[in-house]
């Protein structure tokens, strides 16, 4: 109903302009058409000089007005180092440009005003004036050349990708329709490779899980950084392109499908920090629910956010993320409560390539430990014990040979380790086979990869007089039971100490 | 010294003039009888610079339109817009309450439509192809275009052009929104937006057709400046608005076909299966096979029509400008010579600074030193032009009327609009700004709203060579300060958001704390944009009204210009002088020179007088 009525008084006031318009037309053609152009004239050069008092003055009250929320001034000091020379450089430009901006409004209708036609004036003919325009020509070059050197300084020097020395964070984040997803590195500190063509619904980023840089990585549902330490963001696209957006770091870039970018910068402020600074002004203690005066007062709740900056379909204004900038130690707390995404979600899955899982750092730490616990232990067990053997778990070979699997090398480089450390320890490597298949050819098969094994340990320089390696065939089996999983008991490497 | 004004301007044409009747014409006008041949398939220029205005004003309502519906929904999310639907149909999502509100993916559309017909059809057709059509030849000495048939095909693949994107208009995925940009891989991918569905089908062949157009049209516009300049009319002698027609239409030919090249990839990975734009991409559920395409490629082809098309817009208007300035201050533009050079200036910069809209896209950014400097550069002959309009100003005796004022707000507002390309063309502020509503500021104030006051003035100038009457003053005036006020309500506090980090192309800010404390001042820039609306259908009533029922010219010359449209009759007919054409003695801008209020460009050099450009 409003919107109706509102709708017939713009028509009536449609109506009344117009009337108004017919009626001064025929005015001036009663006082005739010279006498109305003088009127005409002077009216509106005396509304030149009002506008331009009016829109300065609103220009001035309205910034001053807002100064406060916008990024640069008032609390919102960038929260990042690089953020602090953008914020420079605009408030350079701004003042250049701010000077410009009055003087030539000031010049445009102060000249509106002053020389509006008057009854027996005549315009002064002035066709050019080359010194004249030489001066305003060479002096916005100058001062162009002024900005553009500093904002390239500059420029270069935030885009530079990191240095080799640097000691930095890198965390990777991927945006898809229409969310961010982030990715830590882990342990390892490198995010592993990925293929899109490996992307499904239980692996976000089409992570490859043979890859061993993947293992440890975790998949964070905010960003949480340590103030003060270099970060570098992998920016990447699963589908359209997006923009990695942090105003509050002065950061921006887009994602772009197929080719990852990356942007660093150095947060500076924690988001404590920057609460304590709102917490000084007055529009934020306003309560942050404004149906509920009760709520926390606007500062505490607080957060950085990353948003998208590139138009990206419907759902573009809703890729929100909350950013976090903690102490050293609150985040080193944090990414303990982080797990591996594939030891929570993909091992032993049906989508873990890796037969009996993929290992992690962590779990590689956790296996050199054991075994070299257990060797420690078999070798200084007493004598009437029985023989002192050890498993040696972990390693594979191929299918029907005594090719070494990549794995493997894990595990026999902790035994490397074990024998250099320990001079006086000689031991046999003893080849086990399952009871299938034909017994000599087990027996020949068992001998090969024993022998690889020892092989493997000599090339890696352990003197061969400390090594022999010996093939059993089938014929020491540890668990007689005829099942597949006495089977899988029975073929093993020993470790026999001498 | 004679007295000039005295003289008598037929004669001295009937006498003076060029006769370039080899033959006679005993049947009289036969080409231009009927209805059809006079108003619809007119190979006039005349007739076709009115048909792309007022085809252009069709399409300036439905965008204005377009952009008050989703003011509202930024201004006033909560508010119910069930009263909509019977328009919007199903785009209004009506909850169990009786609540409507804007889907989002309409709301993209809105926004992509809103650019895609300002940019292209309103400012480039609709104001190039007004001004050009109609004052190239008149202001020239020539009797039509080099070619009127390409003229008149001109004018209808632009008409097909909006024919095929008011269909989709309708279509039941919707047009297409991806915003007038229209980056792959959203563009290109149906799975990534109904918008790119059939909507993004008919808005790359919609904007093929428009391509055709801007090419006929600036080839004729080319050939007809360089080859029909009547006799005297050397090039140092052309007013400023035929150099910027000529600089406008050299800067599209070379420009808009690298856009048809670009858009032809796009055809061809949409349809045929390649990957010109598309790599690595897992959209859907599932990853596609296209691999090895750049989407950043797209955004260097699209911008290198991109960039020289906003100068496309904006120069006309600068020689519509200073022609307005120099004639109602009745002083010669200042500088002529710096006014053309500076011209050319811009549009040779105009084609090395592309870049600078991708600044922050993921391109090395070594390479974007390089468009930096550029970029700054053009502020040079941008400010030289500036100067010299307001130099123009200094000393003279203006004549307010509606023309005058909107060339004065015109500098008003290319200053506002052009100083914040400062910023946003220095590469390290733009990794902040770019993207948010400053950039909405800048380029709404430096190309959108300014080139709409050019054509603003220009529209209030020529309409009595148009249409023989004048257009109401004191509806003109209310007209421009009302729109004045009203524009710089909605764009000016937009810097303030662009400042504060809001990104532009939101259908809400409510999930964001940081965007989400700015209510009141969307509210007021709703208001402000509902306010100036209003007053641009008065401008509209007052045109149509104007055109049948307005003051009738009684002078030929009626604002006591120079050039040479205002020695033709002052309903001209197809050939635009009866007789001889006239024949020119000096440049146009001789105003208030010698005691004289204005000396006509056909008025030879009479003894004694002062020359000061030949």
């Amino acid at each position: 109903m409003t919107a109706f009525i509102i709708f017939i008084c713009l028509v009536l006031l449609a109506i009344v302009i117009i009337q108004v318009g017919k009626v001064t037309e025929l005015a001036s053609k009663i006082k005739g058409e010279e006498e109305a152009q003088y009127q005409s004239n002077f009216w509106n050069s005396n509304l030149s000089l009002i506008f331009m008092v009016v829109f300065l003055g609103a220009i001035f009250v309205s910034a001053y007005y807002y100064k406060n929320s916008m990024l640069g001034y008032g609390p919102h000091i960038a929260a990042s180092k690089h953020g602090k020379t953008i914020d420079f450089l605009f408030n350079v430009n701004l003042w250049f440009t701010g000077i410009v901006f009055v003087l030539t409004h000031i010049a445009l209708f102060w000249f509106a005003y002053k020389y509006s036609g008057k009854r027996n004036h005549r315009a002064t003919f002035i066709s050019h004036d080359n010194k004249l325009e030489i001066i305003w020509t060479a002096i916005p070059a100058a001062v162009m050349t002024l900005l553009v050197v500093g904002g390239l300084d500059a420029w270069n020097d935030i885009m530079a990708d990191i240095k080799e020395k640097d000691e930095y964070i890198e965390i990777e984040a991927t945006g898809m329709q229409f969310a961010w997803l982030l990715r830590y590195p882990g342990a390892d500190g490198k995010l592993g490779t990925r293929d899109f063509k490996k992307i499904s619904s239980n692996n976000p980023f089409g992570q490859d899980w043979t890859d061993t840089k993947n293992l440890d990585d975790i998949h964070a549902s905010e960003i949480v950084l340590p103030v003060g330490k270099k970060v570098r963001v992998r920016i990447t696209s699963r589908d359209v392109l997006h923009s990695f957006f942090l105003p509050h770091f002065r950061v921006k870039m887009d994602a772009v499908p197929g080719m990852p970018t990356y942007f660093v910068f150095t947060p500076t402020t924690t988001t404590a920090e920057y609460r304590q600074r709102l917490s000084r002004y007055n529009e934020w203690q306003e309560p942050s629910d404004p149906k509920d005066p009760e709520s926390k007062p606007r500062w505490q709740v607080f957060d950085y956010e990353l948003a998208c900056a590139e138009l990206c379909g419907k759902g573009h204004f809703s890729m929100r993320r909350v950013v976090r900038i903690v102490s050293e130690d609150e985040y080193a707390q944090w990414l303990k409560t982080q797990k591996s995404y594939y030891t929570e979600s993909i091992k032993g899955t049906a989508d873990d390539p890796n037969a009996g899982g993929q290992v992690s750092a962590e779990e590689l730490k956790l296996r050199r430990e054991t075994f070299l616990a257990e060797l420690e232990k078999v070798k200084t067990q007493a004598a009437d014990a029985g023989e002192k053997v050890v498993q040696l778990g972990h390693i594979g070979f191929e299918t029907g040979s005594a090719k070494l699997t990549t794995e493997s090398k894990y595990q026999l480089d902790n035994l490397f380790e074990y024998l250099q450390s320990n001079a006086d320890v000689k031991i046999e490597l003893g080849g086990h086979t399952d009871s299938i298949g034909d017994a000599a050819v087990n027996l020949k098969l068992s001998g090969e990869r024993a022998k690889s094994v020892a092989d493997y340990l000599i090339s890696k320089g352990i003197d061969a007089s400390r090594v022999s390696s010996k093939g059993y065939g089938s014929t020491k089996p540890v668990d007689s039971a005829d099942t597949e999983e006495a089977r899988a008991k029975n073929r093993r490497t020993e470790i026999k100490f001498l | 010294m004679s007295n000039i004004s005295q003289i008598d301007q037929e004669k001295l044409i009937h006498e003076d003039g060029f006769n370039d009747h080899f033959h006679e014409h005993h049947d009289g006008d036969k080409y231009q009888m009927g209805f059809l041949t006079k108003y619809i398939f007119s190979m006039d220029h005349k007739m076709i610079a009115k048909q792309f205005l007022i085809t252009g004003m069709v399409w300036a309502v439905i965008g204005a339109l377009m952009s008050l519906v989703f003011r509202l929904q930024l201004g006033f999310p909560e508010s119910d817009m069930a009263w909509l639907r019977p328009i919007l149909g199903q785009w209004i999502v009506v909850n169990d309450a009786g609540v409507g509100t804007l889907s989002t993916e309409f709301y993209y559309a809105l926004v992509t439509m809103h650019g895609t017909i300002l940019v292209f059809f309103v400012l480039t057709a609709g104001l190039s192809g007004t001004f050009s059509n109609l004052l190239i030849p008149l202001q020239i000495g020539a009797r039509d275009m080099a070619s009127p048939f390409l003229n008149m095909l001109s004018y209808w693949f632009f008409f097909l052009a909006g024919i095929i994107m008011f269909i989709s208009l309708f279509l039941s995925t919707g047009p297409f929104s991806g915003g007038w940009t229209a980056y792959p891989p959203l563009s290109l991918l149906p799975q990534a937006s109904d918008g790119s569905k059939a909507g993004m089908t008919l808005w790359s062949i919609s904007m093929v057709f428009f391509v055709v157009s801007v090419l006929l049209g600036g080839i004729n516009y080319v050939t007809t400046v360089l080859n029909l300049r009547t006799k005297g009319m050397s090039m140092w002698r052309l007013p400023l608005t035929v150099w910027s027609f000529l600089i406008t239409a050299i800067v599209g030919i070379l420009s808009f076909p690298v856009l048809a090249a670009a858009f032809f990839l796009v055809i061809c990975d949409r349809s045929l299966g390649t990957s010109f734009y598309l790599s690595e991409i897992f959209i859907g559920g599932q990853a596609l096979d296209h691999v090895g395409g750049s989407a950043i490629l797209y955004q260097h082809l699209f911008w290198f029509l991109g960039h020289p098309e906003v100068y496309i817009i904006i120069l006309p208007t600068m020689g519509i400008v200073s022609e307005i300035l120099s004639i109602s201050s009745r002083k010669p533009i200042f500088g002529y010579k710096a006014m053309v050079m500076s011209l050319s200036a811009i549009s040779f910069l105009s084609f090395i600074v592309w870049a600078h809209h991708m600044f922050m896209s993921g391109m090395n950014p070594f390479i974007t030193n390089f468009f930096v400097i550029f970029t700054l550069i053009i502020a040079v002959p941008s400010a030289v032009k500036v100067f010299n309009w307001i130099s123009t100003l200094y000393k003279g005796n203006i004549r307010f009327n509606s023309a005058s004022l909107f060339a004065i707000g015109y500098v008003s507002l290319f200053i506002s609009g052009g100083l914040t390309g400062i910023f946003l063309g220095n590469s390290t502020i733009d990794i902040q700004l770019h993207d948010t509503y400053f950039v909405v500021a800048h380029f709404h104030l430096v190309m959108g709203v300014a080139a709409f006051f050019g054509m603003f003035a220009g529209i209030y100038h020529w309409f009595p060579k148009m249409f023989g009457r004048f257009m109401n003053e004191t509806v003109g005036k209310i007209h421009f300060w009302g729109t004045l006020i009203g524009a710089y309500m909605i764009f000016w506090p937009q810097h303030y958001l662009g400042i504060a980090g809001v990104p532009r192309r939101y259908y809400s800010f409510e999930n964001f704390d940081a965007f989400s404390h700015f209510g009141t001042m969307n509210k007021v820039i709703t208001i402000a944009a509902f306010f100036t609306f209003f007053l641009q259908v008065l401008f509209l009533i007052n045109f149509f009204y104007s055109m049948y029922r307005g003051r009738k010219v009684t002078n030929p010359n009626p604002w006591g210009a120079n050039t040479l449209e205002w020695t033709t009759p002052i309903n001209p007919g197809h050939g635009n002088w009866d007789g001889n054409l006239p024949v020119v003695h000096r440049w146009p801008y001789d105003y208030s020179k010698d005691g004289e209020d204005h000396i006509p460009q056909i008025i030879p050099i009479q003894p004694g007088e002062t020359v000061v450009h030949q």
